[in-house]
């Protein structure tokens, strides 16, 4: 299983301009880092999907004044957060262990960094759990990937050899030279697909109590939700018409900033930072929807989709100045420009009822309609408080979540026994 | 609802009408030299309208301003500020946006022939004429350069290729019908499905647009318009709107590689013309003739019952692209999905599919609501037209192309969403690392080669064309902003 790691410590100010350096030296372009870079070489990491170093200057802290309220003493956070296979602080160890070094020069910059301290131990106190983490496909780790991309490209070269003489063939009978096919290379050693661990008994009774326990739980607080309905619709009706939409075009110079770390692969990392409406009401709100998207996210879409939307490898919410800001940080395949119009068009229900309980966000009714449909504000919204993100890493250049989907479908669809002729011309499809 | 678009006498004609019976058009890149030369001019130009089609016009004469030329027309920066930013940075102002158009390498803005840095023209005047007459009009128009305050002009030519583009295929078959009697309203139920009547402010500047708002567009504090030249804004009748009746005009020369193209379809096929012939046909996704590949169904919303059989389709039935690839030229550029792609008819049915749970396979409901990205094509052809079978022997320096010309009224979610995320999309519609066959980059990221095109055969194995060497280049390209007339006016006396 897949997890999320994030480490947060507060940058000492006067060092900030020299720690955006020694990241940039990480990056082999812009914010895309080199897997053998000196200071974190990720590319050793075999259970690392992916990694990132944010710097979050929240720059939009002013917009606390509308609510009468300020945080003069905000701090600068240095995060380093990822996605990697197994558990989190056994990522922390193997990190501290054969990165300690240059870790150490990074983390520096930070305040309350003691060079005789133990490194693990420093990060550890520093670990921030998120509040909702979003899976693209649960349980496919770096290897399965990596041999499932083999997979396809093996496939592939031997039909480009192979494929015309197989033009009319029976889409069953292809699919029979390809098992053989793989078969072969599989005993000759050239091909590996380590089979999958069968999830034991204990795992699939917390799955079952993950799926059901929420809507039992609901279930049985119904009667008191239903009665208090009316009450929260009343109060939320009243922030919403009465809470400042702040969403004035981004700076060029910002915008800048963020597109020239943009689009140097088939993916990109989306950073966003800002203040959480203030007041016991909005907090609880969003505490509240970020643990049933939790919920979902481990229940419901777990195999390729988040919803409407499959481009998104991985996706977190973390809390951080004692829930008072939030941090969302996710990898997805495409520009930003199509991932803002993917999530207008097919999830701005979803958007709204996490991101309005943030400050300046457009206006929502009932939390799940308007909003994200606003769409100049929507993205100036986004882009206002997306932060760049220093250095950036993935384990699979080159290949999206539809190349990911479509090599895990050709691998289940290699070892199940049989299939009529259409499964058959779908599955070759995949190649 | 919205409202109907009536300010006819404001709208410059290219809105309405490609002026096809003009069969000859020259566009010419003007920079200013001397500004008050220039209003003077601008403001006297003869600018036709949409409400000028009402009779015959033998000539035509459109104008559009890139940022730097209004710049250099002292329009103020306050009012500037109001565009939305691929308009502001110009289409080679950015290496991120040269990234996502494809416009790298070999193809780099440095490398074009105008369109960057010195080369930046300020005024496009796009010149049409019917046979034999575009000479005098272009001395009637324009008589001297220098006198109306420019440089040297330089001049993109066009020839008239008879309705067929350079490669021989018909074209400009499939265009979106702008709603400009404001009788469909947008974001209702039957937006499930695909349909071809857009909202007029998807092209048009100050209009309610797909999302039943306005795009970006410069909403003036009223002492700039002291002369009150420029209407209200729809949506704050308190400001003065610059885009009001204007639009933006994307321009992109084009050069297509005829010779290459038909020799590298020649050697795929071996020698077989009818082989060579419907590999083209498959990358195009359109017979040479225009027709389509895939049958017309039910028809579509917004396409005139006399198009229905060349334009009343989708590739609903045709999900494993059978008929039409779904790499093909036309499915890229235009996919012609609906909002949910994946539901059943029925109310329950849509909420079940907009919760994600109607996608079955890894490639349903990738793309959808083609809707926010929709373009009115005006481009022409230039250069030596070639019939396909002339090409394979043809000598490599014949050039022609594409005076690609579009207009929209949002560059980044209409033009340029359709030339990175579709046509030059590397996992588009689910496809594994294909670009477009006809027009893409085939390196759509730094580390990533994508040079075939997988024409899908029935037992589900793809055949894999290629590899593919580039058939278009850029050579040239900005954006425009193609105002209104009062617009015009205003810009012509600003500041």
């Amino acid at each position: 299983m897949q997890s999320a790691f994030m480490v947060a410590a507060p940058v000492d100010p006067d060092c900030e301009a020299d720690l955006r350096t020694l990241l940039a030296t990480m990056n082999r372009l812009p914010g895309f880092a080199d897997p053998d870079n000196e200071l974190v070489p990720f590319g050793r990491f075999e259970t690392l999907h992916f990694a990132r170093f944010v710097i979050l200057r929240d720059t939009t802290l002013g917009d606390l004044a509308a609510y009468g309220s300020s945080f003069p003493d905000a701090p600068v956070w240095l995060v380093l957060l990822g996605e990697c296979d197994g558990p989190a602080p056994a990522m922390l160890v193997a990190l501290a262990e054969r990165a300690g070094a240059g870790l150490r020069r990074i983390f520096a910059f930070c305040r309350g960094f003691d060079e005789g301290a133990d490194l693990l131990a420093w990060l550890r106190t520093r670990e921030v759990q998120p509040a909702a983490f979003y899976v693209n496909w649960r349980g496919r780790s770096v290897r399965r990937i990596r041999e499932e991309a083999s997979l396809h490209r093996a496939l592939r070269a031997w039909l480009d050899e192979n494929g015309a003489a197989l033009a009319n063939a029976a889409p069953t009978q292809v699919r029979d030279r390809l098992i053989a096919y793989v078969a072969a290379e599989q005993r000759a050693g050239r091909l590996a697909l380590t089979p999958e661990p069968a999830p034991d008994a204990t795992a699939r009774l917390r799955e079952l109590l993950t799926l059901i326990g929420v809507p039992l739980l609901l279930l049985a607080l119904a009667p008191a939700l239903i009665v208090l309905a009316p009450l929260f619709l009343w109060i939320l009706r009243r922030h919403e018409t009465r809470d400042p939409v702040i969403a004035p075009r981004p700076a060029a110079a910002h915008l800048a900033e963020l597109t020239r770390r943009e689009d140097h692969d088939v993916s990109n990392q989306f950073s966003a930072f800002g203040c959480v409406k203030p007041g016991l009401f909005r907090l609880g709100t969003l505490r509240a929807l970020l643990w049933l998207l939790d919920w979902s996210m481990r229940a419901i879409y777990v195999r390729g989709r988040l919803a409407r939307v499959p481009t998104i490898h991985f996706a977190r919410w973390a809390f951080l100045d004692g829930q008072r800001r939030l941090l969302f940080a996710s990898s997805y395949d495409g520009s930003l420009d199509s991932y803002m119009d993917d999530f207008i068009n097919k999830v701005a229900w979803g958007l709204n009822l996490v991101f309005s309980n943030g400050i300046g966000y457009p206006a929502t009714r009932f939390l799940i309609g308007g909003g994200a449909k606003d769409e100049l504000a929507f993205k100036a919204y986004i882009r206002r408080h997306e932060l760049p993100t220093e250095v950036w890493y993935k384990a699979y250049p080159g290949l999206g979540t539809v190349d990911l989907a479509c090599n895990t479908r050709l691998r289940e669809g290699l070892e199940r026994a049989a299939m009529d002729a259409d499964a058959a011309r779908h599955w070759l499809a995949l190649i | 609802m919205p409202g109907a678009v009536t300010e006819t006498a404001d709208i410059q004609a290219l809105l309405r009408s490609g002026f096809g019976s003009l069969t000859e058009a020259e566009f010419l890149l003007l920079r200013i030299a001397d500004r008050a030369a220039a209003r003077a001019w601008l403001a006297a130009a003869p600018v036709t309208s949409v409400a000028d089609l009402a009779t015959r016009v033998p000539v035509a004469t459109q104008i559009a301003l890139t940022a730097e030329g209004m710049r250099a027309l002292g329009v103020p920066e306050a009012a500037l500020a109001g565009f939305a930013d691929p308009f502001l940075s110009g289409m080679a102002g950015d290496a991120a946006r040269s990234r996502r158009l494809g416009d790298t390498g070999t193809d780099a803005p440095e490398s074009w022939d105008w369109g960057h840095a010195a080369g930046m023209p300020h005024v496009l005047l796009l010149l049409y004429a019917e046979p034999g007459q575009l000479a005098r009009h272009r001395a009637t128009v324009l008589p001297d350069a220098q006198r109306a305050g420019f440089e040297a002009p330089s001049s993109l030519g066009t020839t008239n290729m008879g309705g067929r583009e350079p490669f021989g295929f018909a074209d400009g078959i499939s265009q979106p019908q702008p709603d400009w009697r404001g009788v469909r309203r947008p974001n209702t139920p039957a937006d499930v499905e695909y349909g071809n009547l857009i909202a007029a402010g998807e092209f048009l500047l100050g209009y309610g647009n797909e999302y039943g708002r306005h795009a970006q567009r410069p909403v003036l504090d009223p002492a700039l318009d002291a002369a009150l030249l420029l209407p209200a804004a729809e949506d704050d009748p308190t400001r003065r709107d610059l885009g009001r009746n204007g639009s933006h005009l994307v321009f992109r020369q084009l050069a297509q590689d005829v010779a290459g193209f038909w020799r590298a379809l020649d050697r795929v096929a071996a020698g077989d013309v009818a082989r060579r012939i419907g590999i083209a046909e498959a990358m195009v996704g359109r017979r040479l003739s225009g027709d389509p590949l895939v049958e017309s169904g039910a028809p579509v919303r917004g396409v005139a019952p006399r198009d229905q059989a060349r334009n009343g389709f989708t590739y609903t039935r045709d999900a494993l692209g059978l008929r039409c690839p779904i790499g093909a030229h036309v499915r890229r550029a235009n996919p012609r999905t609906g909002d949910l792609p994946a539901a059943a008819p029925g109310a329950l049915a849509r909420l079940y599919a907009a919760f994600g749970f109607a996608a079955r396979g890894p490639r349903d409901d990738l793309v959808a609501a083609s809707r926010f990205h929709r373009l009115l094509r005006r481009g022409r052809e230039y250069g030596t037209a070639l019939a396909p079978a002339e090409a394979l022997t043809a000598a490599d320096t014949v050039e022609s192309g594409l005076q690609f010309i579009c207009l929209n009224a949002d560059i980044a979610r209409q033009f340029e969403f359709v030339q990175s995320a579709w046509l030059n999309g590397a996992k588009f519609a689910g496809l594994r690392d294909e670009t477009d066959p006809l027009t893409g980059t085939r390196r759509p990221v730094p580390d990533l080669i994508a040079d075939r095109f997988t024409w899908p055969r029935p037992n589900g194995l793809g055949e894999r064309v290629g590899p593919l060497p580039r058939f278009v280049r850029v050579r040239g390209g900005a954006y425009f902003f193609l105002p209104g007339l009062r617009a015009l006016r205003w810009i012509a006396g600003a500041g």
